[in-house]
């Protein structure tokens, strides 16, 4: 019996197939052309044609966050590669497992400045997890395996795999062999939080007063909703999601109080200040949660869990680090708790939770729409809430939007929101949210947006309709880079330098001219009535423009420097 | 303060340099850095010196065992250790008293002449770092110094104490 040979384009195709994996997100060019040939010839594995190598890396990032499964990604080498730079660091800041395979000039022109010859290994290093360069081509199967290991293990991050082309050339061939259950003696995971630690944890959770749960990205990545949802109603303790972790526990929950950091409640900030015990669950306090970090919540003891050990005392210093996966660890602490015979201390919950309804009746900044005035954005979020029951699927650009749809979109469950909160990458949103749709073709998927984001990508409206991606698209379209405007009105003196956008298309026509459908609406009277009728719409890309408020900021909003309860809650009004 | 850091780590292409690129990227310090493979090929060891207070320590330790490629890393200065470098110092030796003088100091401080040229002596020495400054000071106090050349440190811990796979 003769051994069956294969091409490495073949192989890879093969071990991809192997790895479940469903679809490949990417652009085709010189040195991948024999890959794209033998995608050509199988239908395990489909590959999906983006208009532009970054959406290629945002459009598998969205379906990745949406579905917990690797997104992968194809791109040529060079400029291919390069574009892809940005939507690798999106998805390293936000810990998103993702490969991309990366085409790479012959191994005999590597150094020589071929044509499309870039070093994306190199290029790429500071933000991916690791990378590979195949060199053997019988390794092939292997090392994808093996990239899909460490992307999607541990605390996951994006993977670059470079494959020359004449590792993957007709006449070189080699039998296929592939090892999915990967080991490494060099990477090796914790898994479990170590025993005495959460003994130690349990104990100053026993001993709280004034607990929070501060609760962040890693919740969603370890699909531990339910675990924290028990653990809170246990605790019976207020918990507040970073921007990542929205969703984490339903926003309706009665112990939740919104979101912290730069944009968050008045409520969950308050909160964190004046606890004594802060139990930190897959969250880094990252600077646009903690503030001023001399000032961060002076009298609390934190109790930190995280996967990865540099994110432990990296910006705060923990008094008791847990390392281990998330979901894992608060069983643990479950179990323990339970171990210990805890009982919630009732008269300090009572107090705590009075303290909190107080401030949650004090802060009520919200918004102030008037009737015959300008829409406000943040009336426009509670409108797509209400019509899709708060069921859809939200992927977001970044700026105020962004800001706007985190506080008024309650999110019940986890991976509905989709976002750049790490990286902030404008132009994430409208890809992101193809990958949703692409995964749950019947549900709702909006992608919200603005006027400056949705064009940093809106190049996607043709790949939208090669696919029928019937994404909803609404675009707070206040003719500005609302963020940055009000930086600029709150630092700067109102001079808004480069923040205003003099020469906007009709974004409803270019809408059209694409093969989709445009509504707009500039007028508080239509806004329900037309954007209902932009969400009954099926099986076509609606993109509604919403012409709102270009004066409204976002408010509560970090004074600079200060504490984590140092917020300005409307304009002109510190806390 | 200054910490001596030993890490084992995978021979393959691209881990230096990641370790390098780290360093860097988070903006710690590279005193020096010495690299080569073990008596098993697949396995490369490096010794940076570095300098930081407690807390970048920390970060940099758990930073590079972050790395994919990286085995295990451990801080030298923690505990008891042997610690050497190697110079290697092109000095001029123009006449006989020179020549006596650079023979007598390399003498003294346990330094070898490997190479002679007309108005040249090479030295090698061995030793820690601290010794190799007091070395190249004194020599400068009586010659020229036409070039020098250093390994960075390396070191390993004493007694059973050992980084291996």
């Amino acid at each position: 019996m003769t051994t069956e040979l294969f091409t490495g384009a073949e192989m890879v195709v093969k071990a991809l197939s192997a790895l479940e994996v469903k679809y490949i997100f990417g652009y085709p060019g010189g040195s991948v052309l024999d890959l794209y040939d033998a995608i050509f010839q199988q239908d395990e594995v489909e590959h999906i044609l983006v208009r532009h190598e970054q959406a290629a890396t945002h459009m598998a990032d969205g379906y990745t966050r949406a579905t917990g499964k690797v997104g992968v990604v194809l791109a040529t080498s060079g400029p291919g590669a390069t574009n892809c730079v940005t939507g690798i660091a999106t998805a390293y800041m936000d810990s998103i497992p993702m490969v991309v395979l990366a085409g790479q000039v012959p191994t005999t022109l590597i150094g020589n400045d071929a044509f499309q010859e870039t070093d994306i290994v190199g290029c790429t290093r500071p933000i991916t997890k690791h990378s590979f360069n195949c060199r053997d081509l019988a390794d092939i199967p292997n090392v994808i395996a093996k990239a899909f290991y460490i992307a999607s293990t541990g605390r996951p991050g994006p993977v670059v795999v470079e494959i020359p082309k004449d590792l993957m050339l007709p006449q070189n061939k080699a039998p296929f062999g592939i090892e999915t259950d990967v080991r490494m003696r060099s990477y090796n995971p914790n898994v479990k939080g170590h025993t005495k630690q959460i003994r130690k944890a349990v104990k100053t959770i026993n001993e709280a007063k004034r607990l929070v749960v501060y609760s962040g990205g890693g919740i969603v990545l370890s699909d531990a909703s339910e675990l924290l949802t028990e653990l809170v109603e246990t605790l019976k303790a207020p918990i507040t999601n970073t921007l990542m972790g929205l969703g984490g526990i339903s926003g309706t929950h009665e112990n939740f109080v919104g979101m912290l950091g730069m944009h968050g409640s008045f409520e969950a900030n308050k909160a964190m200040a004046n606890a004594d015990v802060i139990l930190a669950l897959g969250a880094r306090f990252d600077d646009r949660v903690t503030n001023n970090v001399e000032k961060f919540c002076p009298n609390a003891t934190i109790i930190h869990v995280d996967i990865d050990p540099t994110s432990i005392s990296k910006t705060i210093n923990a008094h008791v680090p847990v390392v281990g996966l998330v979901d894992v660890v608060m069983q643990q602490i479950l179990d323990e708790l339970a171990a210990t015979n805890f009982t919630p201390d009732e008269e300090a919950l009572i107090d705590w939770w009075q303290q909190i309804h107080l401030w949650r009746d004090m802060r009520h900044v919200g918004y102030k729409q008037v009737e015959g005035e300008k829409i406000k954005p943040q009336r426009v979020v509670e409108a797509m809430y209400k019509i899709t029951k708060g069921e859809a699927y939200v992927a977001s650009d970044v700026g105020q939007h962004q800001m706007f749809a985190a506080q008024y979109y309650p999110f019940a469950k986890p991976r509905q929101w989709i976002n750049s909160g790490g990286a902030g990458t404008m132009g994430f949103g409208l890809p992101a949210a193809m990958g949703v749709k692409l995964a749950f073709p019947d549900k709702h998927v909006i992608c919200i947006t603005g006027d400056g984001s949705i064009q940093m990508n809106i190049q996607e409206l043709s790949t939208c309709m090669q696919y029928n991606l019937s994404v909803v698209i609404v675009a707070l379209n206040n003719r500005s880079l609302g963020m940055v405007r009000q930086w600029q009105d709150m630092v700067y003196g109102g001079r808004h330098s480069s923040s205003y956008m003099e020469s906007l298309p009709e974004f409803t026509k270019l809408a059209e001219a694409y093969g989709h459908i445009g509504i707009k609406i500039d007028t508080l009277d239509e806004l329900d009535s037309k954007l209902e009728h932009a969400f009954s719409i099926k099986n076509k890309l609606v993109f509604v423009d919403v012409l709102v408020d270009e004066k409204e900021h976002v408010y509560p909003m970090h004074i600079r420097q200060g504490g984590i309860d140092d917020m300005w809650v409307e304009k002109g009004v510190k806390a | 303060m200054r910490h001596i850091l030993s890490i084992l780590l995978e021979n393959e292409p691209g881990a230096l340099s990641r370790i390098v690129g780290l360093f860097s990227q988070r903006a710690f310090n590279i005193e020096s850095l010495t690299v080569a493979p073990t008596n098993d090929q697949t396995l490369s060891r490096i010794t940076i010196a570095t300098i930081g207070d407690d807390k970048v320590l920390e970060q940099i330790v758990k930073q590079v065992n972050k790395l994919v490629d990286v085995i295990k890393i451990t801080d030298l200065t923690e505990r008891n250790h042997v610690e050497r470098e190697l110079l290697l110092v092109k000095v001029a030796a123009i006449n006989d008293k020179s020549r006596t003088e650079v023979k007598r100091i390399s003498d003294i401080f346990r330094g070898a002449i490997v190479d002679i040229g007309k108005q040249i002596y090479t030295i090698e020495l061995t030793g820690s770092s601290d010794k190799l400054n007091a070395f190249i000071e004194t020599l400068n106090n009586e010659t020229e110094i036409i070039e020098s050349v250093r390994s960075g440190c390396v070191g390993i811990a004493r007694g059973e104490k050992a980084l291996r796979v």
